[in-house]
């Protein structure tokens, strides 16, 4: 082939290659990032930024990995989708149990005795019969009923490196013994369940069990066997016992009443021994299966694909036990249509596909091409989504109103707060001049500008530890912080900074100087602020302390060092934040009880707070049903927290989510997780929007194409003339 | 020549060694133990025995460079740096923090780098080359001067301005290719597209000038005006006898980078969303999973000790007067 063909051959392959890649584009949308074969299939797309690090139930605790654990595991309960105040409801239980109580001698007690006559609290299950778990290989048994993965071969082991190189599948049916199964996992310590050690407070004999164990798994390293896997069953755990195939106790030391909210959590989904039998053969986890990256659950969906660095693709349980969505909802969810799909069998689609977005800027690109069913607003494209009326109301934009696309908001159940530490001898302590300091700094903290300028107004200045919609908070007049707040007719307004000052007086430091020395009040912010957006957010810190005469000197560190500072004490004044685990005014309020310093206990109460009344108070709202009694004790404890002032309290954010006219019954739930399954899509119109907003524009290459020419027109000639000219 | 290779490979051990005790100081100076447990334990309800566990299973709870309890020589290999950094030295990457097979995820990851890493290079090359050439062809003429001026304002854009115009303008405006993502296979095509025109494009500022620097001196020596001398076209001589000789500098140079395409880009795959190692790393720096890190250096130093080593041995290849001893 002379060099002429070869140019002609490289000229057609090049042609070819490009028909062949535009026509690959053509039907689908040359920007589709899926593949042609989902067209039009009821499949959900979504993303997900973070990897999920664990996918065992015994130790997922945040939110992005309970995204995707919670739809494939299944607790004892749920909250429902649709009501609210939020409600426990049965999942894979029959009902939500009543607890019985007993005293030290084994007496049963009323349902209203009094907490401190209660020594143990019984709580009996039952759970549905026929559930059956996702199709696993684990579960896969020959013809004689022999597990046929159970015993692996090294060469097998070597030649496998996903769970799909064991083809067979098995299935069986749920029973007690694996709720009780997984219980004994949360306080196996060598699998580091961040629950484990407050189970160990309540579980009767689940401390003993963890120990235990824990001695039985130390002499196995010891002996250096292979094969480290502990059969659980065996072993027994005092306060669970196994009652029959569908039903089991739980018995507890004291009263807990907050129990079952964490039975509708993953850590409770049941777990087949099985699941552990298979994965714990040696060379398993080298080859990264283990059940910390390819669940085993009996809920709506089951992980297909585990690519973390890629994608997370669920697809419904073929075993699912046919759960319907729910009939019932509170006012006005009939007419916002979450009533439509009442009675249907769940799940309401095929598959979710989530994949791996970490800039904003994509993500929030291919969810106006229609590529995500719905997505968060993130600071720097909130304008073009969203605005406020001259009134301060909220809406879309109008090119989001043109797309169809619909705004969800609700006050998260979390709170971020700026915490005084208490053993601080200048803002800490109970002497009156501290606790001054520290309202005079609560009050001109404007947390309503600090939204409206950080949050694009996604929060509500908070008035007290606990969110609105959790019990125990008041709302409106009756709500209103009275030592940072004031009322101007019926307006709630923040003090103004004169009176602030006016405190700042009485706490010794007239306009920010110390009266004892004269010189000026400096106090320190720890924080773990760095780059553009935390500059223009400490400026805004010193910018209130200022308001003071207070000059505020900030510590920036990196997270480590700022717990490090937070355990030890040595921080003086930070942010934090807490999101609930359950919607309990406890998990709001035990963040300001005294033994759960954090210094002293290593707790949760960052602030070091301690007060006896309060503490007092606490131990006995714990253990409480919701009742009128109840409601009053909060509001002491509130009243005690904010005269005293351990947090300027901050605010509460708000969670906003858009999503695109297809996709249906959506309404915030902040406590559930298990969502997904309630989700509806229409996919047609999906098909027909997203060939609507992506039309291939390819004019501009065709121009490029043609300037280039152009522009080459002047060289050739340039390089002809010289060519022809004679040599220089 | 074996020798010598011997020879540099023996001096790459200390190199080696030295890498790894900066990158472990380094990493300890800002993490320790504790707070790689706390990381991979999550931020609620940590008890101090989780941490222990954890650093207990992974050989966090040895003392980092000194064991001074332990007996003779377990003083220096009962500690965090031995465990850890010696296996590197076979290869044995070992498990991250997370639980996860590090060589095997190297082995996954690494494509994706090389399906973006690859083209770019290619391309780049061969556009890079073939406009210096023009360049260089039409030089002291409005064609070069513009062109210098046009190398000179892309080399000062950041890279990632590319990035994100190459993503606004290709894919939210003209709906041309996926803003983002991979597949695996020939579906991977349509996404590698966009990074690898970024990729070429974000070059040849920077290529093209050092290509031309290069082709304008050898079209200054006495060779050149032999060739024309003869009658030569300067078509034929540029390609003929410019080229060729230019060829060595620059086939140097890209030799010293081949190892390294395995490392990936950082930016380009954060903000592609490719799973190559590139992000692999950056991930890992986030997470504080000291095992990638360690690895990951680790092997980045390896691939760029073999760089240079090739780069000496492709010397001796194109131009006959270099002898390695």
């Amino acid at each position: 082939m002379n060099q002429a063909q070869l140019t002609k051959t490289m000229w057609w392959l090049t042609l070819l290659l490009f028909v062949w890649l535009i026509g690959g584009c053509s039907d689908s949308g040359w920007n589709n990032p899926y593949p042609r074969s989902d067209l039009a299939r009821n499949i959900l797309y979504s993303s997900f930024s973070e990897r999920p690090k664990h996918l065992d139930p015994v130790r997922s605790y945040s939110a992005n990995e309970y995204e995707f654990i919670a739809q494939i595991y299944e607790p004892l309960f749920q909250y429902h989708f649709l009501k609210r105040p939020y409600e426990l409801v049965p999942l894979s239980a029959e009902r939500v149990p009543v607890a019985r109580f007993y005293d030290t001698k084994g007496n049963p007690l009323p349902e209203q005795a009094d907490s401190g006559e209660i020594a143990i609290s019984e709580y009996e299950i039952s759970i549905k019969q026929g559930m059956l778990y996702q199709p696993h290989p684990a579960l896969a048994r020959d013809n004689s009923g022999n597990y046929r993965y159970h015993q692996l071969g090294q060469q097998q082991i070597d030649s496998s490196n996903t769970l799909a190189d064991f083809p067979l599948t098995g299935t069986r049916e749920v029973t007690a013994e694996d709720f009780i199964y997984q219980i004994k996992r949360l306080a196996f310590p060598k699998l580091s369940s961040p629950i484990a050690g407050i189970m160990a407070d309540y579980i009767i004999g689940f401390k003993q069990f963890g120990e235990q164990l824990d001695a039985l798994y130390e002499r196995m390293q010891q002996q250096g066997t292979n094969n480290k896997y502990i059969d659980l069953r065996p072993y027994a755990i005092e306060g669970v016992q196994l009652l029959d195939r569908y039903r089991f106790r739980i018995r507890l030391k004291g009263k807990y009443p907050q129990f079952v909210y964490w039975l509708a959590m993953p850590f409770f989904a049941p777990m087949p021994w099985e699941a552990e039998a298979f994965y714990a053969q040696p060379g398993l986890e080298k080859r990264n299966i283990s059940l910390n990256w390819y669940p085993l659950g009996s809920g709506p969906f089951m992980l297909e694909e585990n690519n973390p660095n890629l994608r997370m693709v669920l697809s419904a349980n073929p075993n699912f036990h046919g759960e319907t969505y729910p009939a019932e909802g509170e006012p006005g969810d009939r007419e916002q249509g979450l009533l439509e799909d009442a009675g249907k069998r769940l799940p309401l689609i095929e598959r979710a596909f989530f994949s791996l977005e970490t800039e904003s800027i994509p993500y929030w690109s291919k969810f106006l091409q229609g590529y995500y069913d719905t997505s968060g607003i993130a600071s720097d494209s909130f304008d073009q989504a969203v605005q406020f009326s001259a009134q301060g109301e909220l809406s879309l934009t109008d090119s989001m109103v043109e797309k169809g696309i619909r705004l969800n908001t609700a006050v998260t159940s979390s709170v971020f707060y700026l915490g005084f530490n208490m053993l601080d001898p200048v803002v800490g302590g109970a002497a009156e001049s501290a606790r001054l300091l520290r309202l005079a700094i609560s009050i001109a903290m404007d947390y309503e500008e600090y939204i409206s300028i950080f949050n694009n107004g996604r929060g509500v200045a908070a008035q007290g530890p606990i969110p609105p919609g959790i019990f125990g908070s008041r709302s409106g007049v009756e709500g209103v912080n009275r030592y940072v707040y004031e009322l101007q007719g019926e307006k709630i307004q923040r003090k103004g900074i004169e009176q602030a000052r006016e405190l700042l007086k009485q706490a010794g430091y007239p306009e920010g100087r110390d009266l004892k020395t004269g010189k000026a009040l400096i106090l320190y912010y720890d924080t773990t602020s760095s780059g553009p957006d935390g500059k223009a957010r400490l400026n805004w810190m010193r910018k209130q302390f200022a308001k003071l005469g207070i000059q505020l000197v900030i510590r920036a560190s990196d997270y480590n060092r700022f717990q490090e500072k937070m355990r030890d004490g040595t921080g003086q004044i930070f942010m934090w934040g807490w999101n609930a685990d359950y919607p309990d005014p406890e998990n709001f309020l035990f963040l300001l009880y005294g033994p759960n310093g954090k210094v002293e206990h290593g707790g949760e109460n960052a602030a070091n707070y301690s007060n006896a009344e309060f503490d007092k108070l606490f131990v006995q709202m714990k253990n409480m049903d919701n009742s009128a009694q109840r409601q009053l004790i909060i509001d002491r404890m509130v009243e005690i927290v904010r005269r005293e002032a351990p947090w300027a309290w901050g605010f509460f954010p708000q969670a906003f989510s858009l999503s695109h006219a297809w996709y249906g019954n959506v309404k915030p739930n902040l406590m559930a997780n298990n969502t997904l399954k309630y989700k509806s899509l229409d996919a047609g119109l999906r098909e027909q929007k997203r060939a609507q907003w992506n039309p291939p524009v390819v004019w501009p290459l065709l121009l490029l194409v043609a300037v280039l020419i152009v522009s080459a027109v002047p060289a050739v000639r340039l390089y002809r003339r010289r060519e022809r000219s004679a040599a220089r | 020549m074996m020798a010598y290779i011997i020879r540099r490979v023996f001096y790459a051990i200390p190199i080696l060694i030295g890498v790894n005790i900066l990158t472990f100081l380094l990493f300890f100076v800002v993490n320790s133990p504790d707070d790689m447990a706390r990381m991979n334990l999550g931020m609620k309800r940590v008890t101090p025995e989780a941490i222990e566990h954890w650093k207990q299973e992974r050989g966090y709870h040895l003392p980092l460079l000194y064991n001074a309890s332990a007996p003779g020589a377990d003083k220096l290999t009962e500690t965090i740096f031995f465990q850890k950094s010696v296996k590197l030295f076979r290869f044995d990457f070992g498990s991250s923090d997370s639980g996860r097979d590090i060589g095997y995820d190297i082995s996954q990851r690494m494509w994706p780098s090389l399906a973006i890493a690859i083209p770019v290079l290619l391309v780049g090359l061969l556009v890079n080359i073939s406009y210096a050439l023009l360049i260089a062809f039409f030089r002291a003429t409005y064609i070069d001067f513009w062109s210098v001026v046009l190398c000179v304002v892309m080399m000062s854009i950041s890279g990632l301005f590319y990035i994100i115009g190459g993503q606004y303008l290709v894919s939210k405006l003209l709906h041309l290719v996926p803003i983002s993502g991979y597949d695996t296979g020939f579906n991977s095509i349509k996404f590698l597209i966009l990074p690898a025109i970024i990729g070429v494009i974000g070059g040849i500022g920077s290529g093209t000038r050092w290509y031309r620097t290069l082709f304008l001196e050898e079209i200054n020596k006495d060779y050149v005006r032999t060739a024309r001398a003869k009658g030569l076209s300067e078509t034929r001589v540029l390609f003929r006898h410019v080229l060729k000789n230019a060829l060595i500098p620059i086939l140097t140079g890209v030799v010293v980078v081949l190892p390294l395409l395995f490392m990936g880009s950082l930016i380009t795959e954060s903000f592609f969303g490719i799973p190559g190692l590139g992000s692999y790393t950056i991930d890992a720096i986030n997470s504080q999973d000291f095992a990638i890190v360690r690895s990951m250096v680790f092997l980045g130093s390896v691939l760029y000790i073999l760089g240079l080593l090739l780069t000496d041995i492709s010397y001796t290849l194109v131009d006959p007067r270099v002898r390695l001893s």
